[in-house]
Parts: C-alpha cells; structure tokens; sequence
C-alpha cells in the first residue's frame, strides 16, 4: 500500500496494518492531515481541525507503544472524527450554532474518553445542521457541507460532516447521533454504513441534548464491521447516563458478525417502501433478494402506525428541543450582546431571536405543542402515537421477524437549495428512520447502490431492543452479498 | 351565610364573623443532612462556600451534562412520606418545569408531578396536629434554584448576583390540604414537621433557609391568596394572621378579595401584591425522560420501615412509660434530636429521670446561652461555623460520661441537684472530668451530723421567729431546711437537715 491510498483503509485493516508495522500511526495520520487540507475546501465536513502537531505527537507515542509491545488499544491510533455536537475537553463545540461559538467545554463526553482510551486520535469535529435540527447540514451556521459523490448535492444530515469525512477519508470513522436518521440518512446519502444503537446502549453524557428521549451517539463509518468495531469501544454501562442500559458490558459487536442471516425472518415494511422513489424501491426488492439467496426469509409487512410516526417524532422533538434549548439564554455562553436597553426577558428573546430558522421554527412548534392550552391536541397525543407504534412495532419482532428492511430514505439524495424554503417536504424525508428512535430499536443504513445518476441508495435494516449484534450480522450479510459499489469519485 | 340576602356588606353591618378562614401550606424542606445534590455530587449544603464555588457542569446545566439520580434522596423523600402518612407509589418519575429565570442554570426546574398516575414520591397523606386531621397532598422531590443577590440602590442601576452553590439542591416539597384551621394549629404542625425531617436525619431545620412555606390562604368560599417570600416559619404566622386579617376587613366592607400572589414584606410586616398575576405561569411540563423510572417494591419500603428512626411521638412515650420522665419535660427532651440522643447515650434505668431533668433545666440552657454570645451570622459565609455549633452543641461542652457520671451522683444522693447545676456549669466552662469538677469544688453531699449540727444551731439562733412558729406550721421547717441549704451551698443532704431540724425545735 503507498502512501496516498493507505487512507483508504477500513478500520479493521487500518489496525491490522499499524500492528502488522505495514505503516505507522504517525504516517496514516499525516497523510490524513493531508488529505483534510486538500478536501475541505471542497467539503468542509469539519468545522475545526485539532491542533497537528499535537496529534502527530500522539500518534508517535502510539508507535513507540507498539514498537515496545506495550498496550495501544483497539484503535491504535486511528484517526477519527467526532460530531460538533459531542463535547471534548479543551476544545470548541458549537453545535452548528452561532450561539455555542465560543463555546470550549470543560469535560470529555463518555463516548470520547472511551475513543481516547482505546487509541483513537480525535481529528476533528465534524458539520452539522445547527443542533442537529435538519437533514442534509444546510442549516449549520457555518456553511453546508458537500456531498463527495457530487458536490452540488446535499450530504444528508444532521451528521452530514461525518459521514462526508468517512466517505471521503478524512477519517477512517466518525461519531454522528441520531435522532430521527441523523446517522443514517447521510450515512445513505455519502454511502457509508451508519449505526445507530438500541436507546441506552451508548452513553449522551457529553452529546448536548436536543431530543433527549430519542437520540442516541451511533458510529458512521465504512463497512459494517468498522461500525461495530467503534460501537464496541463507546457502547456500555456509564455512571454519567442514567439512560445507559443496565445489561451492557462492553461487548465485542464483531463476534459472529460473519455468522450470516440463514434462517432469519425480515419483514419488508409497506408503508416505508410504497411511496419510495423508483430506483430506491428497486434497489430495496434487489436487497431482499440478496438475502433470501443467503438463507433468509422475506416478506412484505405493514405497519399501520408508520403513517402517522413523523407528525409524532416532530411534535415530541419539538417540545423536547424547547426545553433543552432553553439553557442557550446569552447568560453564560452566547452573542456579545451588551445589557444595557434590556431587562431579563427581552435580552433572553433577543438572543434567541439570532437561532437559525430551522431551530427558531422548532423552538416555537415546541412551545407551542406543549402548551398548556394545546397539549392535549398535540404533544399529549404524539405520545400516544408513539406508544402504539412501540407497541406495532414490538408485536412484529416478537411473533415474526428478525429484521425489519426497507430504504433507509424513501428519495435520491438532492441539490443543495432545492429544498431547503420547503421544510414540510423535508419532513417527509426522516419517513423511514424516526420509527427506529421512537421505539428505541437499533438501526442501521447500508450502502447498497448508486442511481443511474450517480447518487447513492442506502438500505435500512431495524432489529428489536438490545439485538444489535443480530442487527450487525444481517447488515454484515447485505454488505457482503450487495452488487459492487463504485467508488467514490475525487 | 353566603345565602343571606343582604350580602356581606349586610353580614358586616349586622355585626355577624366572618367566614373561617382555610389555611393550606406548600413547605420546602432542603435536604441538608445528604452528602451530595439530587443530580450531581456537589454538596447538598452549601453553607460557608464562596460564591459559584459549590458547583460543576452538572448543576450548571452545561450543554451535554445530564442528571444522575440520588439514590439518598429518593430513600430519605420515601421515608418523609411514610412519616406523613402518605402512600408510597410503585414508581416514580420526573418531570421539567419549563420557565425562565437567572437563577435556574437550565431555564427548567426538575420537580415530581402527578400528571400520569400517582408518580410523586408520596400523596395522599394525613396527620394528627393539635386534635385535628391535615390532609397531605402531595410529597415531592425536586431540585433548589440557585441564589439571586440583588445590588445597588435604585432599581435603574441595581445589579443582580447569581450564586449557583444552591443550585441543585434536594428539596422535598410537601404540599398540604387547606385543612389548617388558624394559626396555632399552623405553628405546631410547622413544629412537628421540623422535628420530623430533624429526627429522620434529612434536614437540620436550624439552618438558614433549610425550611420554607408558601402560605394558601382564604376565607370559606372566597378566592384564595397565596402568599410567597416568607423566610422563617415565625414570619410565616405573622404572614398568615395578617393575610386572615387583610380578607376579613375585605369581606367587612363586602369587597370581594383577589385571587393573586402576594408576597410578604418582612420589613412592613403586611403582604403585597406580587407583579405576576396567578395563572399567568405556563410550565409546559414534560417527562424528564434523562432519569428514568424509579422503581419502588415492596421490599424497599418494608427495608426502610425498618430503617426509620424511632417518631418524635414514639420517643416521647418511651421516656414517659419507661423511665417515668414527666410529660412536659418528655415533650422538651423527645423533640429535640440532639438532646435526646444525648440521653439515650448517657442513661440508665437509675439515672434517666435526673438525667431528663439535668439536660431540660440546665444543659440546655447553658448550651443556649453559649450560643448566643457568639457573633451573629451575618452572612453565608459565618453559616458553616453555626452548623457546626448547631450539630455538636451539647457534646462540644460536656462529654456522654461526664453527663452520665453526673446524673449517677444525684439519682444515687451523693450530689445535691442544686450542686449538680454547679458542676455541669464548671464541667462546660472547663471541659473537666466529673471527678475532677466535684472533688476541687467540694460538692458532695455532707450528710454527717456533727459537721451539720453546727449549721443547724446557728440558722435557729439567726431565725428565732421561724423557730418560734416551727412546732404550728411544718412549712416553716422546708424554710429553715433552704436556709441551711443555702449556708452549705447546696451541699448539706437535705434528710439529714430535716431531721437535725425536727430534733433541734420539735425534740423528737
């Protein structure tokens, strides 16, 4: 391997490699450092680049580790890239948001001193819709992201500077969250895989909330077994995270990845593939197809509550975001906004009137759905949706599937602007992924296709609570049986 | 009377009392004796702390933070619950309360509600105060707001102070029924409730700010006031009466009274309107969905049944069966924690009534007096030496032996009661041992005769009248006896004198 493709490692080979002495941390992630410079005038998936001489220093000590038989850890070095909504000591998390800009937060989120401590180098932290409110990084106050397959496209979002820096090996793996697709949908849109966990199995200490009752930390990276290979680093139990599931020693989620999908039962969900675009429905039947040649049985399903899960996902994540939001009030962390001419309320409204209009709309649907007055109509009765989709959903993995298939979105990834004064239209899109974080399931989108116009298809499969690891074999399982992908374009 | 024809302007006229008032309480007790706040490990007091220095990001609310349950205060809210009659659901949850103000780090509150079911850490509630029934509503868990400290002279250029070393606090709410029928009833429910939380280890109810009320007050029928910013439960009264008072007049002059907030002015002494109108307040509560439910079985309620320390009631009719302390000094001794575990430590089945008796009369006294010579706390800062006072008074003066030691002389008669105020009073101001105390001072009894035959005869001879009278009038004997007491110092052993007495005028 030269030096100008060694980047183009998988994870699993990246460690394989660093171990093996085929190349050092050091040289990986110089030609990473590299590669970032020259791509991110085109992408800018990140929103700031760590301090080089720093990490280069930390790689070097990782070699000397390896070189004296010492312990590196599972990640030995290698370079990843972190949501900028994930908080790392020392360094800036802005969120996406004007707001958050000088914003240094003074502690580690658990998931990044997991990272740390199994070796991985955090380069960057990555785009993102402003406090991952929206679905292609359009509303990051800091400019879009790009989507590498074709720059005039959007990314997907809201961890659309992750799964660009995946894709186009500005990393070898990036931590996005999810909070209704936001790993998965630009996991499809930048074909890279994007996980993302049962609710509870990875920690939110340090990812700042926006629906809390949702949203879950997943790893984007770019085969399934480097997703599994990170989950397993941030994954378990954590004493800062009440949520963490009780029943989660860290465990090894590439045991029995190969183990295939022989004797699985999937259920292809109507109401996720009827109104899909033609190419995304074709690939979503091909999918299928490919498992039932490896052993599975598939079968077409419906589930009713589907069709009402986005006005619910939307109403609870408003009322959510309202209230975690509030925090932002310019006391302690915000604009430089002088005092004088402004008693408490009008300064607090006057620097929540700055928010981005994707945020300001939320925030003002938050309010509003949880209001006194309108809660029963609203946020009392998204509630109820929720629990009888959680119900629907629950029944189909008890009495008949393993795994329940469909596009992970419903169109073809779009042109930058082309939806962005349409907010109802790009609702729609989240269709697919917001049942898996309503109900907590575990989900993950595949690259299984590009279109004929060279955009890529991502698949969806969701398992039932805590089955992550049959969730990664079946995934493991499309990935291996999928056409072959091109790839990405330079 | 509201049926009466002529109104209440007529009611007034004719001279006829005004409706009973009702009188309900939302009291906010700070759980002072926990080691940590409700969601993170600072301290749960933050008394004698500089400002801001009692925090972390937790508390803060900074962004990504999330809330880790005290295991502690859901224990301790339990066991409040059980004292106040309450039931105990099966679970529990948390809910937000959404507002913004500088003094709350997130802009919401974190607080129990029964919005789903019955989730509050109890309800439904009762207890026993003064021969009457108050309902408890509600017992809750929730977080303390920081401090607003307000600068300058004039509003146009005051500037305000947050202090977040109270943010994150445990509270428990307790939220009353409007059962409360005047104000004495108030105070005594006031006062067993703090020796409740005092006797259950939750709150030392002596700190500043530790217990709070909110007063609800109205007149049977009429709109109801409630009254805010109270600081101590003596204000609390005044509040009350004065409230009652402000809606009699109202209804005298058949004006109708506001349903409002007021708040009281400590200063003034009378209420005021507050600016919010009621119900103006929107909460939008949610489910805090980052803690989630608490289970709470069976076996946990039944294990800290167990774990309950002995009710101030329980403790009082202890010491009056078992030990045969009288009721009004059982009373003193059972309510208050520190004095009667003091006794539990030092008594025997011989010594308990003069013990009961040393710590009411005299102990408590001397402790009392100490304290107030010392500076006042003017400040936060001065209010972690109090608590330390506050916490270990009596035991700081006097040791379990020294006081035992103590109580064995004079239950024994070897030391006169009158003697024994005289060494606790050397034993506090010295910190010397009880042997050491009675033998430099000579306080033990003289009970021999020779030596005391010689008071005897020079009190006759200084008292030729009461001699005189003594054969008619056998009281005039005890005045004789207090005389000798008195030239002995208290020493003299009081059967001893009575005889040498008897024998000297009556010749028996």
């Amino acid at each position: 391997m030269n030096h100008s493709s060694i980047i183009r490692a998988s994870a699993l080979e990246y460690v394989r490699g660093v171990t093996s002495g085929e190349f050092t941390a050091e040289e990986f992630l110089s030609e990473t450092l590299s590669r970032i410079e020259e791509a991110e005038a085109r992408y800018n998936a990140y929103l700031h680049v760590e301090d080089g001489q720093k990490l280069l220093a930390r790689a070097r000590e990782i070699d000397r580790g390896i070189k004296s038989g010492q312990k590196v850890g599972l990640l030995a070095g290698m370079p990843v890239s972190i949501k900028d909504n994930i908080c790392m000591r020392g360094s800036r998390t802005t969120c996406g948001s004007r707001m958050l800009e000088g914003f240094v937060a003074p502690y580690d989120a658990t998931a990044v001193s997991r990272l740390n401590a199994e070796g991985g180098i955090i380069v960057a932290k990555a785009n993102m819709d402003e406090f991952a409110m929206g679905l292609t990084t359009e509303f990051s106050a800091y400019g879009p992201s790009r989507n590498p397959w074709n720059t005039g496209y959007v990314p997907g979002g809201s961890s659309g500077g992750s799964a660009v820096a995946a894709a186009a090996f500005e990393c070898v793996a990036s931590l996005g969250s999810d909070t209704g697709g936001s790993v998965r949908n630009p996991a499809s849109f930048c074909s890279v895989v994007g996980y993302k966990p049962t609710y509870g199995l990875v920690s939110r200490h340090g990812l700042v909330s926006y629906a809390n009752s949702i949203e879950q930390i997943g790893p984007i990276a770019r085969t399934v077994s480097d997703a599994a290979l990170v989950l397993g680093v941030i994954a378990g139990r954590d004493e800062h995270d009440d949520t963490t599931a009780d029943a989660t020693p860290a465990t090894d989620y590439l045991e029995g990845i190969e183990g295939g999908v022989e004797g699985m039962r999937v259920g292809i969900v109507d109401e996720m593939t009827e109104g899909a675009d033609p190419e995304v429905a074709r690939a979503a039947e091909r999918a299928a197809g490919n498992l039932e040649a490896a052993g599975a049985s598939c079968e077409r399903v419906s589930l009713d509550m589907v069709g009402y899960s986005v006005p619910s996902y939307y109403t609870i994540t408003a009322a959510e975001a309202a209230s975690n939001l509030a925090r932002y009030d310019n006391l302690r962390y915000g604009y430089d906004l002088p005092l004088d001419g402004y008693e408490f309320n009008s300064y607090v409204a006057e620097a929540r009137g700055r928010f981005g209009p994707e945020v300001t709309r939320r925030m003002i649907l938050g309010g509003y759905v949880s209001s006194a007055g309108h809660a029963g109509r609203y946020y009392l009765k998204a509630l109820k949706v929720r629990a009888k989709l959680t119900r629907e959903v629950a029944d189909a993995f008890a009495s008949s599937y393993d795994i329940l298939m469909a596009p992970t979105v419903p169109i073809l990834p779009f042109r930058i602007g082309e939806k962005t004064d349409d907010p109802v239209s790009l609702f729609m899109v989240d269709l697919n992924t917001v049942t898996a974080n309503l109900t907590r399931r575990p989900a993950v989108s595949v690259p299984y296709a590009v279109s004929a116009g060279g955009l890529p298809i991502g698949i969806q499969m969701m398992a039932d609570s805590m089955q992550d690891r049959t969730l990664l074999r079946a995934a493991r399982a499309l990935e291996m049986r999928r056409p072959p992908l091109p790839e990405v374009p330079d | 009377m509201s049926g009466d024809a002529g109104g209440a302007g007529a009611a007034a006229a004719s001279g006829m009392a005004a409706p009973r008032p009702v009188i309900g309480l939302e009291i906010h007790c700070q759980m002072t004796s926990l080691k940590s706040k409700l969601f993170c490990p600072c301290r749960a007091d933050y008394r004698g702390m500089g400002p801001n220095e009692n925090v972390c990001p937790v508390c803060m609310g900074m962004p990504g933070t999330l809330p880790r349950l005290n295991a502690e205060a859901v224990r301790k809210g339990t066991m409040i619950a059980m004292a106040l009659g309450c039931a105990i659901p099966e679970r529990i949850s948390f809910f937000r309360k959404n507002y913004f103000y500088p003094d709350l780090p997130k802009n919401f509150q974190i607080t129990q509600l029964d919005m789903y079911g019955d989730t509050s850490i109890g309800g439904r509630g009762s207890i026993l105060v003064d021969g009457g029934a108050v309902g408890i509503r509600r017992v809750q868990l929730e977080e303390d707001p920081g401090r607003m400290i307000y600068e300058g002279a004039s509003a146009r250029n005051h500037i305000s102070l947050v202090d977040y070393n109270r943010a994150g606090t445990p509270l428990v709410e307790i939220v009353t029924e409007p059962d409360f029928e005047g104000p004495r009833q108030l105070r005594l429910f006031l006062q067993m409730l703090s020796d409740m939380v005092e006797n259950l280890g939750v709150c030392n109810p002596a700190l500043e700010g530790a217990m709070r009320a909110d007063a609800n007050v109205s007149l049977e029928g009429g709109n109801r006031v409630e009254i805010k910013n109270i600081s101590s439960f003596h204000d609390l009264e005044k509040a009350v009466v004065f409230e009652i008072a402000r809606q009699e007049a109202q209804h005298s002059r058949g004006l109708e009274v506001a349903q409002e907030t007021r708040h009281w002015d400590a200063a003034r002494k009378i209420t005021i309107p507050s600016r919010l109108k009621e119900g103006e307040e929107e909460y939008r509560y949610l489910l805090e969905a980052d803690i989630p439910w608490v289970r709470i079985d069976a076996e946990t309620v039944e294990s800290l049944k167990s774990r309950m320390p002995e009710s101030v009631s329980e403790k009082r009719e202890r010491f009056v069966s078992q030990y045969m302390i009288p009721p009004q000094v059982a009373d003193v001794l059972s309510s208050d924690k520190l004095y009667s575990d003091l006794f539990d430590a030092a008594r025997t089945d011989k010594n308990a009534r003069e013990l009961a008796n040393i710590i009411t009369t005299d102990l408590m006294g001397l402790v009392m007096a100490a304290a107030t010579t010392e500076p006042a706390p003017d400040s936060d800062a001065a209010g972690g030496d109090a608590q330390k006072k506050r916490d270990d008074p009596a035991s700081d003066v006097i040791s379990v032996d020294g006081l035992r030691e103590l109580a064995d002389a004079v239950a024994s008669g070897q030391m006169a009661r009158n003697s024994a105020k005289q060494a606790l009073h050397e034993m506090t101001k010295t910190g010397k041992s009880f042997s050491e105390v009675s033998s430099e001072m000579d306080l033990g009894l003289v009970s021999d005769e020779s030596e005391l035959l010689g008071v005897v005869r020079s009190v006759i001879s200084e008292e030729p009248k009461a001699a005189e009278q003594a054969s008619s009038n056998p009281n005039t004997i005890n005045y004789l006896v207090g005389k000798v007491m008195q030239k002995t110092r208290g020493k003299a052993d009081p059967q001893v004198t009575l005889e040498l007495l008897k024998r000297c005028l009556l010749g028996d």
